[in-house]
């Protein structure tokens, strides 16, 4: 994995997509290939009240990254300092190796360059200083861009303090 | 050359501010104004989708005339001087033979709607009206009926609230970026969501309780809350005493509707409605029973709006934290709001309105806004007088006006039909003479001014030029005064000139709104004081439940309750709605909010569909006495077997707008234009529609 962390409260995700077109738009992608993707589950009625997930699917950056291995010209690359893996355009012919490679299908094919294109974790915007395309704009902030241990802090902290407020009406 | 740009997008109406980044000419990044509370980066899709519409081919790129019938598609590009000529001396003509009042103007209410307005005034015309009694032109009468204030002089306080009750208010898809993160805020806090609507939608699926009602029984189940509320006296009685006119007819009047008679009539279990009442009571005043944003889908809706109302106030809950509260305007700090073009002197008048608005035929909706889906009705019958012109500005009659074959059999009347738009719109599409308007990026646009419990102005900022040969609203509508002898009501050579004379004596300045993109009037936010400072604007400074606003026109403040008519087996009731990625009529052709929801689909319940042997994606035909269309089954058991549901805003005819071009069906073609009479909205839910596989 890449020391970062793209997390999702999927609590307050309501499924509507800015993440996906941000993304599009900020990477200038034609219509097709949508590299961070909101997919919906259900709704289903889960205990009298109806339920759906909206699940975040962007690139994990593997630790040990299959699409990287599949990759003939070393297009496909993880960025030492931080693990985050991405396409050097100028390398990639187009194989469509990594495609086939990912269990997840994070990579995908755009028709206009006849590459793969991948999520990066907007690394341009990371090395600014900056959050991902779709971090920055998502409608109700359910996503969140950091290291590791700064995400899971946050988790915990929700979690203490929904254990506190039970304790208070005790 | 790199500049940020504070500004508000206008991909919908709701304004929200924006940051734009530019880099050598050309838009590169859009987020929500980082600076203002609940929008802080955030974006919904179609604010996203802003540099796509930008860069989008398929836009309106120069002034074109019609050269062959109205809607054969056939076009004359032209120069701006060719254009306005043209537009001018026909629009004397027709103002010499018919007087001003036979040009219409109708428009989405936008940032230059008062130059709009100014524009009528100049000619002569009463016949200006906007898009909002489609969307919620009862809402506004009841709100007017009980508190004085139209729905949009009151804001909610949604971060504070403990309990918000949503009537088919789908608020997680129908998205205003700043009321989302709100009240996504207050849950996260522990309120409780309350979702009432004949379809599971997103904001269903984040709901504490949920009731699949029958369609249009709404106001059955108000009755049974206010009966419950009133018979274990669960409401604010300190408040109510105070504030409220008409509680003891309010107490008659609700005795049969008990919640076992609410049962029978709107499918939700008696005791849950029991249960209901008592729970939210428990947190007033800080609960929201929300107006709704939409409120067109009955002909009883200024009933079903002012119950929604009436149980606020019971609740203590207008002009509450965690509730509604009346926007306060710059006079509330002793400040002045930024001056409009009508409020300069112009001839006077004395005509009736198109619509027949403020005459004892038609005497409450407000004359601010008018009633557009009046329109086809007044331009065949002639009555009160002939119609020759419309002018549509940013608003598509044909997908926005019930029964779209009557109302093109209105247009085909018409002497001349203009439309300013962005888009290959369909009344575009139909028009005489199309010019395009530049879009929110590519111009400077009015002063807006924000009222709420902090009074601020926003400001549209022009981002980069105009990639093609359009110009702003604003300045359209004075070129084309100018050529018809009434230019001197438009003192402005641009648009910056305008917005200096609008900020005149408001001790603002336009350099004032570089920093963060507004000004505010005060620090702090303004609640009136709940026991002696509310200023109600009814006869009686009180909330009206018994109205003087309606008995005086000759209604009632509780008529009988009706039962709704349901379907008679072999039909469905027709109710529409909205999606995160579409707003209105307006943004099907935009490239990526096409690629994720390129059409709409019927929604039908999976046992319905199943008798007719109609599978989930299978095309169906749909149909109504107005109209038919084929369109994709969407089998579910998330809808209520009464009902079938489509999007609003799909099956466009204009084929230059090629991806939205003949996609899904318009449900406009298939409704029945008919009104409530008293509070102003179509009845958009009225039409029931029969589905058979194609």
């Amino acid at each position: 994995m890449s020391k970062y962390y793209l997390f999702q409260d999927t609590k307050k995700c309501i499924g509507c997509h800015t993440c996906t077109i941000q993304c599009k738009s900020h990477k200038n992608l034609p219509v097709g290939p949508r590299i961070s993707q909101i997919i919906a589950v259900g709704p289903k009625f889960v205990g009298g009240l109806p339920r759906a997930s909206y699940v975040f699917m962007p690139c994990f950056h593997c630790e040990d990254p299959w699409c990287v291995a599949a990759c003939p010209t070393g297009a496909m690359q993880k960025r030492a300092k931080d693990g985050i893996v991405f396409i050097d355009f100028d390398l990639c012919v187009g194989c469509k190796a990594c495609i086939t490679s990912c269990p997840w299908g994070a990579p995908q094919w755009n028709p206009e360059t006849g590459k793969a294109v991948k999520c990066d974790y907007c690394m341009d915007r990371v090395d600014q200083g900056l959050k991902p395309a779709c971090v920055t704009v998502c409608t109700t902030h359910c996503l969140d861009f950091g290291k590791v241990e700064d995400t899971t802090r946050i988790r915990r902290e929700r979690h203490a303090q929904a254990v506190a407020a039970l304790d208070q009406n005790a | 050359m790199e500049n940020e740009i504070y500004s508000l997008c206008f991909m919908c109406s709701v304004r929200c501010p924006i940051k734009v980044q530019v880099k050598d000419g050309q838009v590169r990044w859009i987020e929500g104004n980082p600076l203002v509370p609940g929008m802080e980066g955030s974006l919904c899709p179609r604010g996203a989708a802003g540099i796509n519409m930008l860069y989008d081919n398929e836009r309106l790129q120069s002034p074109i005339i019609r050269d062959g019938e109205r809607g054969a598609g056939k076009w004359r590009k032209v120069g701006w001087d060719e254009a306005l000529d043209y537009i001018a001396e026909k629009l004397k003509n027709i103002i010499d033979k018919n007087g001003g009042q036979s040009v219409v103007l109708g428009e989405r209410t936008q940032l230059a709607t008062h130059v709009s307005k100014s524009f009528l005034k100049a000619i002569g015309s009463p016949n200006h009206f906007t898009h909002d009694a489609l969307c919620k032109g009862s809402v506004n009468t009841a709100c007017r009926s009980l508190f004085g204030y139209t729905d949009a002089q009151l804001g909610i306080d949604y971060k504070n609230t403990k309990h918000i009750v949503l009537y088919g208010r789908n608020i997680f898809e129908a998205i205003s970026v700043k009321e989302v993160n709100n009240l996504t805020q207050a849950l996260e806090n522990g309120a409780k969501l309350t979702y009432i609507d004949p379809r599971v939608t997103v904001t269903a699926t984040k709901a504490h309780r949920y009731w699949m009602i029958r369609p249009g029984t709404d106001l059955a189940l108000n009755y049974a809350l206010i009966n419950v509320i009133l018979k274990e006296r669960l409401y604010d009685s300190q408040y109510v005493d105070r504030w409220v006119q008409g509680l003891a007819e309010l107490q008659d009047f609700v005795q049969p509707y008990t919640p076992q008679w609410a049962e029978e009539e709107t499918g939700i279990p008696a005791d849950e409605i029991v249960t209901f009442a008592r729970e939210i009571s428990r947190d007033k005043p800080a609960v929201i029973f929300h107006f709704g944003y939409r409120g067109a889908s009955y002909t009883n809706e200024i009933y079903q709006r002012r119950a929604i109302m009436i149980l606020n106030s019971l609740m203590g809950s207008v002009e509450a934290k965690g509730g509604f509260f009346i926007k306060k305007g710059p006079g509330e700090v002793g400040g002045k709001p930024a001056r409009k073009l009508t409020e300069q002197e112009f001839p006077k008048l004395d005509l009736t309105r198109f619509d027949k608005v403020g005459t004892p035929e038609f005497p409450l909706p407000d004359p601010n806004h008018g009633v557009a889906q009046i329109l086809p009705h007044a331009i065949l019958k002639e009555d009160p007088y002939p119609i020759k012109a419309l002018i549509a500005y940013r608003l598509d009659p044909l997908g926005s006006i019930p029964d779209t074959a009557l109302t093109k059999k209105a247009l085909d009347k018409l002497d001349l039909l203009v439309t300013i738009d962005i888009n290959y719109s369909d009344i575009a599409w139909y028009s005489d003479v199309v010019l395009p308007e530049s879009s929110y990026l590519e111009r400077t646009d009015c002063i807006q001014q924000a009222n709420g419990l902090k009074p601020q102005m926003f400001l549209r900022r022009q981002a980069v030029a105009p990639r093609y040969d359009t110009r702003e609203g604003a300045m359209i509508l004075k070129q084309i005064a100018e050529r018809i002898g009434v230019g001197r009501y438009f003192p402005y050579e641009n648009m910056e000139e305008l917005l200096r004379w609008q900020l005149d004596g408001t001790g603002f300045s336009l350099d004032d709104f570089n920093a963060k993109g507004f000004v505010a009037y005060g620090k702090d936010q303004i609640f009136w004081d709940r026991k002696d400072g509310l200023k109600f604007k009814t006869p009686s400074k009180k909330i009206e439940f018994t109205s003087a606003l309606l008995e005086n026109a000759g209604f009632k403040s509780f008529p009988v309750y009706e039962p709704v008519v349901r379907p008679n087996g072999g039909n469905f009731r027709l109710v529409t709605g909205r999606i995160a990625l579409h707003t209105h009529v307006s943004t099907q052709n935009n490239p990526y909010l096409h690629e994720i929801t390129p059409e709409n689909v019927l929604w039908i319940n999976t046992r319905k569909a199943a008798e007719r042997g109609i599978k989930n994606n299978d095309v169906v035909e749909v149909m109504s006495e107005k109209g038919a269309g084929k369109i994709k089954a969407f089998v579910t058991d998330m809808i209520h077997p009464e009902t079938v549901f489509m999007l609003h805003g799909f099956g466009h005819e204009a084929k230059l707008a090629s991806r939205s071009y003949n996609k899904g069906v318009s449900d406009s073609l298939l409704q029945k234009n008919v009104s409530d009479i008293i509070g102003g909205s179509p009845a958009l839910h009225e039409t029931f529609v029969t589905v058979n596989p194609a």
